[in-house]
């Protein structure tokens, strides 16, 4: 059975689409999780999930709804440009009226409750071929975006300070990472669904921080276990036909404790090994 | 031709005027301290020297062009903030953002580049823990990280602000001791904000002090002294000499004066 799912169109068109929503996940993960940002990834979700839910109510095709919600939520987020606990509560306060709008569509909406289904919890072998080349442009759109903006975006990110003295325009960048953060979260609430996006964009990040401190190996880390999760999630569930987003929310959870693991072993060691504790890292 | 010249500028937030009229002139290879309670403008002082701050009134020139313009390189230290433990970054790359931090697109592979590094994590002594993760060093280690990262780009100034908060006696006594070799070695001027002068009491070449509404500036024997801080702070103030070290009594902020750790917020 397995091997007849395989061979299968749709087949080929989820593992493409889960491929291009995990690489562009993962990519921008890093820098989701290096300013702080998984809240926010939250927000910018559920919101979508308002926006698809009005799209079905007006008639309209419910990505568009899930685009416009998640960028309008973005480019809000990011000209606020707030920070630490005033950003969370703000983002608290938007996100839970977004919600309350969400049910209202819901309630509106005449048609399958399978739809609404789909959005919260994906529905990746449902993706046509047209959607696939959807997924692609704004996936390539994000991914040029982050390469252009990469070095700023970091150096923003982990030490705001220095680089404002330096020039780097904090504002427009955080704006662009709110932006680019909503296309991608359009993307990923297609394959895995509006509850279940942080774990594409969020836990392989997160992985990849405890198992480097090198910050092109950590995107490449997070981009690889984002990807490992998606695939490997759609195949498990060919063979076994529990939901994907179980898969690859159960494969990207386990990479994660797995790096844990590997940091807090690794930390153990140094400690035994080496005294005094000031040359722990001088050794390497 | 002096490096940096600073001519009547004035800073007002809404009412309050945190300074005005304020001018001097910095030389190559000189070290000027601003000393000064909390509140009187110090950091934002070196917010306008960096271009972040447009004053009420006034002007400054770095070589002969305004810091907004950023025609040069200017090395800033900033008050302490200690990096997030998980942080994704090694010493080198921190280092490395003051080389091409701000451009566009990443960072390439550049031999030219990792050796400016390498010199500049050299010549503050980190060169053990270049590799190691930010996060995870101690407060001194991380600052002389910082101090590499100001020196990297070959700065024509540099701007330390607070560097020796939360530093105990023997890393203050390396910061120091880095400034002071630099603008000997390379010529490059310095301005060092500082709540406490005795650190670099030995090594600074001018004081400007900030009061409130009041500034002076001169070498720390003409302003560091009873005559001058009581004309200042327009009250009865005492400077001792304590051994080779000085002891200010009677100012209206007393209790703030010595407070580590203070925020400058404005």
């Amino acid at each position: 059975m397995f091997g007849q799912l395989l061979a299968q169109h749709f087949v080929h068109t989820a593992l493409w689409a889960g491929a291009v929503v995990a690489i562009v996940s993962g990519a921008i993960g890093v820098f989701v999780v290096s300013r702080g940002m998984s809240f926010a990834v939250h927000a910018i979700s559920e919101l979508g999930f308002t926006g698809a839910a009005g799209a079905l109510v007006v008639g309209i095709d419910p990505v568009l709804g899930i685009l416009g919600g998640s960028l309008l939520v973005g480019l809000v987020l990011g000209l606020l440009s707030l920070r630490g606990r005033e950003r969370d509560s703000a983002i608290g306060a938007v996100l839970a009226f977004g919600l309350g709008v969400g049910v209202l569509f819901l309630s509106l909406y005449q048609g399958y409750a399978t739809e609404a289904t789909n959005l919260l919890f994906g529905s990746i072998v449902g993706v046509s071929d047209g959607q696939l080349r959807d997924l692609v442009i704004v996936g390539g759109i994000v991914l040029v975006g982050l390469a252009v903006l990469y070095r700023p975006l970091f150096f923003s990110s982990v030490d705001p300070e220095i680089a404002a003295a330096r020039g780097v325009p904090l504002r427009a960048l955080s704006v662009a990472i709110f932006l680019l953060l909503g296309l991608t979260t359009a993307e990923a609430i297609q394959v895995v669904g509006v509850l279940l996006v942080l774990t594409l964009v969020i836990t392989p990040a997160a992985a990849a921080q405890r198992l480097t401190a090198r910050p092109g190996l950590a995107l490449v880390l997070s981009v690889a276990i984002a990807l490992g999760s998606t695939e490997g999630g759609i195949l498990l569930s060919l063979e076994k036909s529990w939901p994907t987003s179980f898969f690859i929310t159960t494969l990207s959870f386990a990479a994660y404790v797995a790096a844990r693991i590997y940091d807090w072993s690794r930390g153990r060691q140094k400690r035994l090994s080496s005294s005094p504790p000031r040359r722990l890292w001088a050794v390497r | 031709m002096s490096v940096v010249t600073v001519d009547d500028l004035a800073l007002r937030f809404g009412e309050r005027t945190l300074f005005e009229g304020l001018g001097f002139e910095l030389e190559r290879g000189e070290l000027l301290s601003v000393l000064g309670p909390n509140g009187t403008g110090k950091t934002s002082l070196i917010r306008v020297l960096l271009g972040l701050l447009q004053p009420s009134a006034g002007r400054v020139v770095v070589e002969g062009c305004p810091p907004r313009e950023r025609c040069h390189r200017i090395g800033y230290v900033p008050q302490q903030r200690i990096f997030d433990r998980d942080v994704v970054l090694r010493g080198r790359d921190l280092v490395r953002f003051g080389l091409d931090g701000h451009r566009w697109g990443f960072a390439r592979l550049d031999g030219e580049a990792t050796a400016q590094v390498d010199a500049a994590l050299a010549e503050v002594g980190a060169s053990a823990y270049a590799d190691a993760p930010v996060g995870r060093l101690s407060g001194g280690e991380q600052q002389r990280l910082r101090m590499a990262q100001a020196l990297v780009a070959d700065p024509v100034l540099i701007l330390a602000d607070e560097p020796l908060l939360s530093l105990d006696l023997a890393q203050q006594r390396a910061v120091v001791d880095l400034l002071d070799a630099r603008r000997r070695r390379a010529g490059t001027p310095v301005v060092f904000v500082t709540h406490d002068i005795n650190p670099v009491l030995h090594t600074v070449d001018r004081v400007l002090y900030l009061a409130p509404g009041s500034w002076a500036i001169g070498t720390p024997d003409e302003v560091l002294t009873s005559d001058t801080l009581s004309r200042l702070y327009d009250t009865d103030v005492d400077v001792l000499r304590v051994r080779d070290r000085v002891v200010v009594v009677g100012t209206p902020d007393d209790q703030h004066v010595h407070h580590v750790g203070e925020e400058h917020v404005h």
